[in-house]
């Protein structure tokens, strides 16, 4: 990839296949020969090969299956020369067998598609958060360990070190490259959907000024959920999750004018029309399946958000109600505090505030818990409104967040 | 009457892999394997990987909690073992599971060494 005399059609198509066919082909190398690393380093020098090969005799005809069939024989060369040869033997006899098995000429489709496996292990729940995020960013979405290192603000040395600890402890914890069973299943399930909706996450929070030295997470994890709906098209929690944040997705011009923008104030003619209906649909046929999940149940009510023709003719009563079965499935109390925030709306800040209280010993350290009470005791018009402003001021990790939270509370006066 | 011998200590004052140090280290395991079982009181002993390949498991309320990494709390004490020889993670974590005593305390798995 670093060859600066290699004509550009030819770098372009090697770095679209990056783009596009990173996490298959991979995986399917992975599977292969069971060590993370290992593939990583083979595709690497599949991808160089590409650059000098496909530059004196064009691109094959099928560049995945080159590529594939090229790193599973730079993978027999690296065992071959390993001083571990002897411990390798069955790794080696595998590559043989499929070396003689040629896929060169095969038609993509013909490489078997382990992408699912592969993102079960990369999200087991027996690694740890960041890294979950992580892994599944570098082998699935075929970022750079810088590109992952900038997304977390993180040095690329400790990313580089978080991610070979996490591949070490795939193998040697025998984490395994399975899709769970049917009783692991749905628990399984959540994890993986849980990764990518902290990936979204990581983005939507991301301020203005941080979007510009970050990749598009937020865009990542919806692709990443396109393939995961892909591989298990009739899962109504993945269509959930898919439906959830395209919803969200939908409303960033708005959220992003000049400073970050509460629902309330949204101007939603800058919502995009295209992502809602496709969210919409993906909700409707989802809940059709009969089989309500967290994710669901959120995007549910992104959807009523969505059709509301402004903040106070919203289905605000509706949606106190979806809050109710979301604490039915995921008793939590963070969905509390969001139904309070619509209990407000539905019923008054009252209301809301005496379903807030009680949820202090669990939230005191939460910014939005602050935030919410603030909100309920300035429209109240009570004088605690101020501190509860300092406070959530105090807690608040994003620049944009702190400055709204600042300017609410000089309304005040 | 039988006793287990748990080995305890802080990973980075072992002598490092490769050095003399470490030839004379595992010499000295080997001779201890040997009077063992010359005298009939070797019943199975196995070394463990790093801590850093541990994996905790809980059950609570019928389901079960994975979390990266060894188990840490110093108020509930080691009250035995079991050694299982399963396919991969997930099958160890299934069977750990239906320890009982996964249900109040914590049941934290951690892969044999395995050498050659």
């Amino acid at each position: 990839m670093t060859d600066a005399a290699a004509p550009q059609p030819v770098r372009a198509a090697i770095e679209q296949i990056v783009r596009d066919d990173w996490g298959r082909l991979l995986s399917s190398l992975i599977r292969n020969l069971r060590d993370f690393q290992l593939a990583e380093d083979c595709l690497q020098d599949a991808l160089e090969s590409a650059l000098v090969h496909w530059q004196r005799n064009g691109p094959p005809a099928s560049p995945g299956g080159w590529l594939i069939q090229t790193a599973r024989r730079k993978a027999i060369d690296r065992i071959r020369r390993d001083v571990n040869f002897r411990a390798k033997q069955e790794q080696y006899a595998v590559l043989l067998a499929l070396d003689a098995d040629s896929v060169e000429a095969a038609e993509p489709e013909a490489i078997a598609d382990e992408r699912l496996r592969l993102i079960f292990t990369c999200c087991h729940p027996a690694l740890d958060r960041k890294s979950r995020l992580a892994l599944t960013l570098r082998t699935l979405g075929g970022l750079t360990t810088a590109e992952i290192a900038r997304c977390f603000l993180d040095g690329k040395e400790a990313m580089a070190q978080r991610l070979v600890r996490a591949q070490d402890k795939i193998r040697r914890a025998g984490i395994p490259y399975e899709v769970p069973d049917d009783d692991a299943w749905p628990a399984r399930l959540q994890s993986v959907l849980g990764v990518l909706y902290l990936i979204f996450n990581e983005g939507y929070a991301a301020s203005a000024g941080e979007r510009r030295i970050r990749v598009d997470l937020c865009e990542e994890a919806i692709r990443l959920a396109r393939v995961m709906l892909a591989l298990r098209p009739e899962e109504p929690e993945i269509e959930g999750l898919l439906a959830l944040m395209l919803l969200n997705h939908a409303r960033r011009a708005a959220r992003h004018a000049g400073g970050l923008v509460p629902l309330e104030r949204q101007d939603r003619a800058l919502w995009d029309g295209n992502a809602i209906r496709e969210g919409l649909a993906l909700v409707e046929a989802a809940l059709k399946r009969g089989r309500p999940g967290p994710y669901q149940l959120q995007a549910a009510i992104s959807a009523i958000h969505a059709e509301a023709p402004d903040h106070a003719r919203t289905g605000w009563p509706e949606i106190v109600l979806i809050y109710d079965e979301l604490y039915r499935l995921a008793p939590n109390p963070v969905v509390r505090l969001n139904q309070s925030v619509a209990l407000s709306y539905a019923e008054g800040p009252q209301a809301a505030l005496a379903m807030l209280e009680p949820l202090r010993p669990a939230l005191s350290g939460y910014q939005p818990f602050h935030a919410a009470r603030a909100d309920f005791l300035r429209r109240l018009q009570c004088t605690g409104a101020a501190e509860a402003y300092e406070e959530a001021i105090r807690l608040s990790q994003h620049a944009c967040e702190r400055q709204f939270l600042e300017m609410r509370m000089r309304e005040l006066r | 009457m039988k006793y287990i011998a748990l080995i305890y200590s802080a990973e980075a004052s072992e002598p490092p892999y490769g050095t003399p140090e470490f030839g004379t280290y595992l010499a000295e395991y080997q001779a201890a394997n040997e009077t063992y079982a010359r005298d009939g009181v070797l019943v199975a002993g196995e070394a463990l990987n790093g801590v850093s390949t541990a994996t905790t498991i809980r059950v609570r309320d019928g389901k079960v909690e994975t979390m990266d990494g060894p188990f840490a709390e110093t108020k509930e004490q080691l009250g035995g073992f079991y050694l299982l020889d399963c396919d991969n993670l997930d099958e160890a974590i299934r069977y750990a599971a239906m320890i009982p005593t996964a249900r109040h305390g914590a049941i934290e798995i951690r892969p044999v060494m395995s050498f050659g």
